[in-house]
């Protein structure tokens, strides 16, 4: 079975710093990391393919540096890497990265055979849209399984798989035809380690390195800030609230008695009607006698 | 690539400047359309809370406001109907089809993408909860328009172009997004950013109804079963009153007993950061924040919390936010409105004892 992984290089969005004066992101120094993510959806294509056989390729859209999350990609056990990237990629929004993915996913599979699953992370920690996925799925005419948390049971002969999806309030079991694109929720699984050989492996393996033209894109105007929609127009940093913070304790060696006190009085004095709807809904156990 | 995080927000925005005219059978693009969430016969609140905010779009552009409901049973959507005209509607477009009982992929979008090419809203808005997002994400692709994730506001302009705030990079900025020449414009707000509307009772509007034109045997995703959540307090957690969270600053799994008991006093919900999850302290149903849960509660208590960016948006809506932290410099203390410096270890079981006390006084004095 051959699975193909959707992966994407994100700054590591813990370590960002906004300029204060600009309100820009700072990038410099700001390492990179493959989007945690799509390590789930990672995991779970290769514990397929080492059950069922087959190959793990791993897609990414990106500037030429994001081949080094392709090779921690296949250190981690992938067989194959193709990084899509050329300069008429600038500034897509998810529809034109859903276009650009869709075609190398085209292309992949003429090359190195039609892949019944599709696999992303359910959303990147930069763009946090969730919206790449189902783009994909929807242009290569996949069945679409997002938050997918487990899958429950494949059948390659049929043709088939099943998978827990979260809904509201629970999860739905769904059981589709493939080909389908599935996008992974967190804690799905958990990252193996990887192999010594893999490592040797992935430092000497050739990256397969396609420009939009390479990937069968004739249409430019589908690419990049031409092939989107979405125009962002304004970037701020949040402004503070002009109400600051009271501080309760101010005594020094107060005791947690005090303080503890002293808060709930505050509360209520700042929410009147919180005091009210509470006496009549919360704590009905405390009431005395009420034990 | 996302819709947000631009490499050079410059070229965003010169390229925003050079609008075009809209081409002429985009003018038919009219309207403002909430796609209603149904999941079980119920109607999520996220949905109210749209047409909340899509009353105000729609009265800004002097235009109708929509629902949209789609559903296996004409009862329920009936109901849910009505509740749309109650939070504001003027028009519900409703589908009724077996094929449409439980949420699939592939019928809603071709519900939910011929209705808009029949009737032509010129926004469409839906919840960015797991529904909202899997079908928003399949819509915006076929109709090949912009779509614009988990905005935290929306306003409009008079030629009727939606400019979609959003959190980006973890919430340390936002952006303002637009869909300039492309239409339907289309959106994804989160539970609980937007208020919740006056509910009018009695309000009534126009019903259209369409039909699907799809056979059962066309789909090929077949729902076989449902796995309700045992724990029922997961769900309520963005629309608990209040809530007590719990950091990192608790130290112990244990010590998340003292933030669940004054949780129960309160009769509120309890939640923590993100650490917590990652610990297996607290489930992930329970984390705040930007990748967690939005909450909007009437009384937000934090301890133990430093209050990073990632936290602090999913917890701005509160009414009151309590800090309870050992560090007078953690950034909660900033945007907190009441704080203690101090121990939440031994502020907790001291705060439970006080609200106990006060709230079973003054119950008697009334
Ligand atoms: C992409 C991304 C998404 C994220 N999403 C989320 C999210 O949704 N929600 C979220 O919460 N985080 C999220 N985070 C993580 C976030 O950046 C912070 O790391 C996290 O919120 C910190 O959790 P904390 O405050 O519990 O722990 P810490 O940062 O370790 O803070 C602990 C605090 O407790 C205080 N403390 C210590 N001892 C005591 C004591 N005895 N009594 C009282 N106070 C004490 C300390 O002074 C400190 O302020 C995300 C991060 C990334 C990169």
């Amino acid at each position: 079975m051959h699975i193909v992984v959707c992966i994407k290089q994100v700054p590591d969005s813990a370590q960002i710093r906004v300029h204060p004066v600009t309100n820009t992101i700072m990038r410099q120094g700001v390492p990179t990391i493959i989007n945690p993510y799509d390590l789930f959806a990672l995991e779970e294509a290769l514990r397929l393919r080492d059950r069922f056989g087959g190959e793990v390729t791993v897609l990414t859209l990106g500037p030429p540096m994001a081949e080094d999350s392709l090779r921690k990609a296949l250190a981690f056990g992938a067989d194959r890497a193709v990084l899509l990237t050329d300069r008429f990629f600038a500034g897509s929004d998810t529809l034109a990265t859903s276009f650009a993915l869709s075609m190398a996913l085209k292309k992949i599979g003429e090359e190195f055979g039609e892949p019944p699953i599709v696999f992303t992370g359910k959303q990147t920690i930069d763009g946090d849209t969730a919206q790449v996925g189902p783009g994909i799925a929807k242009r290569r005419d996949l069945n679409q399984l997002t938050y997918v948390a487990r899958i429950v049971e494949v059948d390659p002969a049929a043709g088939e798989i099943a998978v827990e999806r979260r809904a509201e309030g629970g999860l739905q079991v769904l059981k589709s035809r493939m080909p389908v694109l599935i996008t992974m929720l967190e804690g799905a699984n958990e990252m193996r380690r990887g192999t010594l050989d893999n490592a040797l492996g992935a430092a000497r393996a050739q990256v397969v390195r396609w420009s939009a033209a390479d990937a069968g894109i004739e249409d430019l105007t589908k690419c990049g800030l031409r092939g989107s929609p979405t125009i962002v127009k304004k970037v701020f940093a949040p402004t503070a609230r002009a109400e600051k913070a009271k501080r309760v304790n101010t005594e020094e060696g107060s005791t947690a008695e005090a303080n503890a006190a002293a808060l709930v009085e505050a509360i209520f004095t700042r929410q009147p009607d919180l005091q009210t709807d509470l006496m009549r809904t919360a704590g009905n156990h405390y009431l005395p006698g009420g034990h | 690539m996302s819709n947000a995080p631009k490499p050079a927000p410059a070229a965003g925005a010169g390229r925003a400047s050079t609008r075009k005219e809209l081409p002429e059978h985009f003018k038919a693009y009219r309207h403002v359309w909430v796609a209603m969430e149904m999941e079980h016969g119920k109607v999520h609140p996220v949905s109210f809370e749209l047409l909340g905010e899509g009353r105000k779009l729609a009265d800004k552009r002097g235009v109708e406001l929509a629902g949209v409901v789609m559903g296996g049973d004409g009862e329920e959507v009936a109901a849910a109907a009505i509740e749309a005209f109650e939070h504001g509607a003027d028009v519900v477009y409703t589908i009724v089809d077996p094929i449409l009982t439980h949420y699939r992929n592939d019928p809603y979008t071709r519900a939910l993408t011929d209705l808009v090419n029949t009737y032509k809203p010129e926004i469409l808005l839906l919840g960015a909860t797991n529904l909202g997002r899997d079908l928003a994400g399949s819509v915006a692709t076929t109709l090949l328009t912009g779509l614009t994730a988990d905005c935290t506001e929306l306003a409009i302009d008079d030629e009727g172009s939606l400019a979609a705030t959003r959190p980006t990079f973890g919430g340390s900025l936002l952006c303002t997004i637009f869909t300039l020449n492309y239409r339907p414009q289309m959106a994804t707000v989160r539970p609980r950013v937007m208020a919740m509307p006056e509910r009018e009772p009695g309000r009534r509007g126009r019903i259209v109804s369409h039909d699907l034109g799809l056979a059962e045997a066309e789909i090929v995703t077949k729902v076989l079963d449902f796995i309700a959540d045992g724990d029922s307090g997961r769900a309520a957690l963005p629309y608990a009153d209040i809530v007590v969270a719990g950091g990192l600053g608790l130290r112990s799994a244990e010590n998340m007993q003292l933030v669940k008991a004054l949780a129960a006093v309160l009769g509120g919900e309890y939640g923590g950061s993100r650490p917590l999850v990652q610990k297996g302290w607290i489930t992930a149903d329970r984390q705040i924040g930007q990748t967690g849960k939005t909450i909007r509660p009437r009384l937000y208590i934090a301890a133990g919390i430093s209050g990073a960016i990632q936290h602090r948006v999913g917890v701005e809506g509160a009414d009151t936010i309590v800090a309870i932290n050992t560090d007078p410099n953690a950034p909660i203390m900033e945007f907190a409105h009441l704080a203690i410096v101090g121990d939440a270890v031994k502020i907790l079981p001291a705060l439970t004892d006080a609200f106990a006390r006060h709230l079973s006084v003054n119950r008697l004095a009334s």
